[in-house]
């Protein structure tokens, strides 16, 4: 990924940073200015939560350039608590643990890192939320 | 606006195209549709391709080969449109003619995908997706459509043996297409017992990757039969779109872009989906298939893989589709596989459809998909 691009998706990649319509609340992410349910321009930023469950999974033996280590890892439909949807990869989890409707949780974690420029781009996954442990745990705590 | 038809058609074989080049095989598919016409030179040329550029290093593609067709001056341009491109052109050549702006315009869809490697050509690809927020994260469209396979098998009820019908009948209607990249068949247990590429999502529940053109002329319908005395009218023309990533949608087992192409296309040609007499979709994956005759019509919500079951898909069928073998048997050479759709139909609809031929058809449609179903384009065809 070229360093320019890397910088300007910090937030969202780090963060997931997301828009919150502030005229019908309606959340988006990908960010973007005008809202796809009502059509008003007046977007807020919002921090999503991280937390959601698998929709849907997939393990995949063919990747894409760039991600040649990635064979047989874990490509994962989740939706947030906040009601959408995003795809992402997942970590920390053996293929034969993952089931739909399993609870997950954000971290950051490399992307990729064979880039032509040095670059090791770091953003979102998600992993299995463990009982007392996690964003579950440290909220407890 | 005039009414248009298409006055002649041509295509290359399907396949690894190893000592072809770009170049070759869209000048190829460009000679071949105009001598069909019975005409030297077009007004026009569009070039419908998805990724010359990331595959070829190659841009500028329509006057390259305008030029090399033997008629450099003429009007060119590349029309983009995901693995809808080819669909996408002959959207295109169809507003230049009916608009007036040209009376002859040979539309040619082309993709030369086998120079790299798998790794390269599935990052290509990937270039239709969000690059920020879908290709970035490594996640390709063989995982997208796999996990709509896997929620789809999940919200039906369906087992991946179910999708086998939509890919035994593609491999039979192969067999009999001299231009098809497979021209054998494949059984159920074929199906069930090839590898995974991103489970549930299997070998053989892909289209191939390959290279291949293929070219149609247009020209104003009160005009066609001065060249042929057997013109196909397009009756209707219709490009939509949906949200480009997968995760925005209000449900992800419903191809927005593919209905609303499907519904503005019955309205331009006052018909209904009983009408149609066979259908050339994207069966670029078993599971876009399905979700192809949901949003087209032909199905109700979740029953897609059914309507297949039912045996409704195969040439005798209800509704034959992929009757040239398909994306998945004939090939899939991204931005061509649109035009290979409507040649297909075109060739139907004159009665050349060889060993293939759909008895007494005379309305034909066509869907090519881009993207994760994020762009499609609807013809319907006749005679």
């Amino acid at each position: 990924m070229e360093l320019p691009r890397y910088h300007r998706l910090r937030s969202a990649f780090y963060r997931l940073q997301a828009t919150r319509c502030g005229a019908c609340q309606a959340i988006h992410f990908p960010p973007r200015r005008r809202c796809l349910q009502c059509g008003s321009e007046n977007p807020e930023e919002v921090r999503l939560s991280g937390r959601g469950r698998v929709l849907s999974v997939t393990r995949v033996y063919q990747p894409a350039r760039g991600f040649s280590d990635a064979v047989g890892t874990l490509t994962a439909l989740i939706e947030l608590q906040e009601g959408i949807r995003i795809t992402a990869q997942l970590t920390d989890v053996e293929p034969e643990e993952v089931e739909t409707g399993q609870e997950v949780e954000m971290v950051v974690r490399r992307l990729r890192g064979d880039e032509e420029q040095g670059l090791i781009v770091y953003g979102y996954k998600f992993r299995p939320v463990m009982k007392g442990h996690g964003a579950e745990g440290r909220e407890r705590a | 606006m005039r009414d248009v038809s298409i006055i002649g058609v041509g295509q290359t074989p399907v396949g690894e195209h190893w000592d072809r080049s770009l170049r070759e095989l869209g000048v190829e598919a460009v000679r071949s549709a105009l001598a069909d016409a019975g005409l030297e030179r077009p007004q026009a040329l569009f070039a419908g391709n998805m990724l010359s550029g990331v595959l070829c290093n190659q841009e500028n593609l329509a006057t390259l080969l305008a030029d090399f067709a033997g008629f450099p001056g003429v009007e060119a341009i590349k029309i983009e449109a995901a693995c809808a491109s080819g669909a996408a052109v002959v959207r295109a050549a169809q507003w230049a003619v009916a608009s007036g702006a040209h009376d002859l315009v040979v539309a040619v869809g082309i993709e030369k995908m086998t120079d790299l490697g798998i790794d390269g050509i599935t990052a290509g690809l990937a270039t239709a997706a969000d690059a920020d927020y879908e290709a970035a994260h490594g996640i390709s469209f063989t995982a997208l459509n796999a996990l709509l396979m896997r929620l789809y098998m999940e919200r039906y009820g369906y087992s991946r043996a179910d999708f086998a019908p939509f890919v035994v009948t593609a491999h039979e209607n192969g067999v009999h297409n001299p231009q098809a990249m497979f021209r054998e068949t494949v059984t159920v247990d074929d199906f069930l017992n090839s590898p995974m590429v991103a489970d549930p999502i299997s070998i053989l529940d892909s289209s191939p990757v390959c290279d291949g053109a293929a070219a149609v002329v247009l020209c104003p319908s009160e005009q066609a039969r001065s060249f042929t005395d057997r013109p196909i009218k397009i009756l209707a023309s219709a490009t939509a779109t949906d949200t480009i990533g997968l995760g925005p949608r209000k449900d992800p087992l419903w191809f927005e872009a593919a209905y609303q192409s499907a519904q503005r296309a019955y309205r331009q040609a006052g018909l209904q989906p009983g009408d149609i007499d066979f259908f050339e979709l994207h069966d670029a994956f078993t599971i876009v298939s399905a979700m192809s005759l949901e949003a087209a019509g032909f199905a109700e919500r979740g029953q897609g893989v059914r309507f297949a079951l039912e045996c409704n898909i195969h040439r005798h069928g209800k509704l034959p589709i992929s009757t040239q073998g398909g994306l998945k048997a004939r090939g899939h050479p991204v931005g061509a596989s649109g035009t290979y759709q409507i040649v297909e139909a075109v060739n139907q609809l004159r009665g050349q459809g060889g060993a293939n031929q759909v008895e007494d058809c005379r309305l034909g449609m066509t869907q090519s998909i881009g993207g994760m179903a994020s762009v499609a384009v609807t013809h319907i065809l006749g005679l």
